[in-house]
């Protein structure tokens, strides 16, 4: 038994307005073996065509302090970047955890991926 | 459950990451016996999750020879969680994440584990005890009120 693995798949999706969003959608677990995963697709997003990123975690089964560092981390070199990330599909709980540390001031949370896009707008 | 006797129930993990995850699913199967909440279910989770994690990397340096060793204590209105490993113990005191030191890399993005676990339940300690090892104490009760 060991931890499961991190996969993140990337999508391109339009809001309302035509603007072009990023869209990880993250599944399985995120934890500290989860950098390549993580922070290697963010990586590879050219900053001039993912302005708006889209971090999607209905999927991820299971989040630990580790892994929501990394997720920090992406904050950080997006907001170097000056992309913009909003959030959802987290768990309530989740939610809670991260409204507790702080990442709210840095990614708005939105319950799905609708209201996720509009709130780029 | 006869809620007048004092239960207990042992798990002796290895120092691997993952296996917080059998901690995780057991004390969540007791909490749930005990009729917790499910919002508080998902707070001891993540609490003993941490707490394990700590343990394996921290106390036993992920040494997988070393053991963590978790047990679960019920009484009739709580449910007492003692994480047990061979280190000396957490260094310092709790602090709350400073998240526009972590975005600004003035703090490592790391380090939210025991403020995570004193957040989410009702008491939380750290005893060092060398050499025989330390342990992270958490207790979550039912019924709690509102402050």
């Amino acid at each position: 038994m060991s931890e499961l693995g991190t996969k993140v798949k990337m999508e391109q999706v339009q809001c309302a307005s035509g603007d072009p969003i990023t869209v990880l959608r993250f599944a399985g677990d995120i934890t500290s073996s989860s950098e390549p995963a993580v922070l290697g697709t963010y990586g590879g997003l050219s900053p001039e065509t993912s302005k708006r990123i889209l971090l999607d975690f209905s999927k991820v089964e299971y989040l630990n302090s580790s892994g929501i560092a990394l997720i920090i981390q992406l904050l950080y070199a997006a907001s170097q970047k000056g992309q913009t990330v909003q959030t959802f599909g987290l768990t309530p709980h989740f939610q809670k955890v991260f409204t507790m540390v702080g990442i709210t001031k840095y990614t708005k949370l939105f319950p799905d991926e609708a209201t996720a896009c509009a709130g780029f707008e | 459950m006869d809620g007048k006797n004092v239960n207990s129930i042992e798990l002796r993990l290895p120092s691997r990451l993952g296996f917080e995850k059998i901690a995780m699913s057991t004390a969540s199967s007791v909490a749930k016996l005990m009729g917790f909440a499910p919002e508080r279910i998902e707070d001891l989770k993540t609490a003993i999750a941490e707490a394990c994690i700590n343990a394996m990397e921290h106390g036993n340096k992920l040494d997988e020879s070393l053991i963590v060793v978790v047990i679960l204590s019920m009484d009739e209105t709580s449910l007492e969680v003692k994480v047990l490993d061979m280190g000396t113990g957490p260094p310092g005191v709790v602090h709350a994440p400073n998240m526009d030191k972590k975005m600004h890399g003035e703090e490592p993005s790391r380090g939210m584990g025991m403020f995570l676990i004193q957040a989410l339940v009702d008491e939380a300690e750290w005893v060092s005890s060398p050499p025989s090892g330390s342990y992270a104490r958490l207790v979550i009760r039912l019924n709690k009120t509102e402050e």
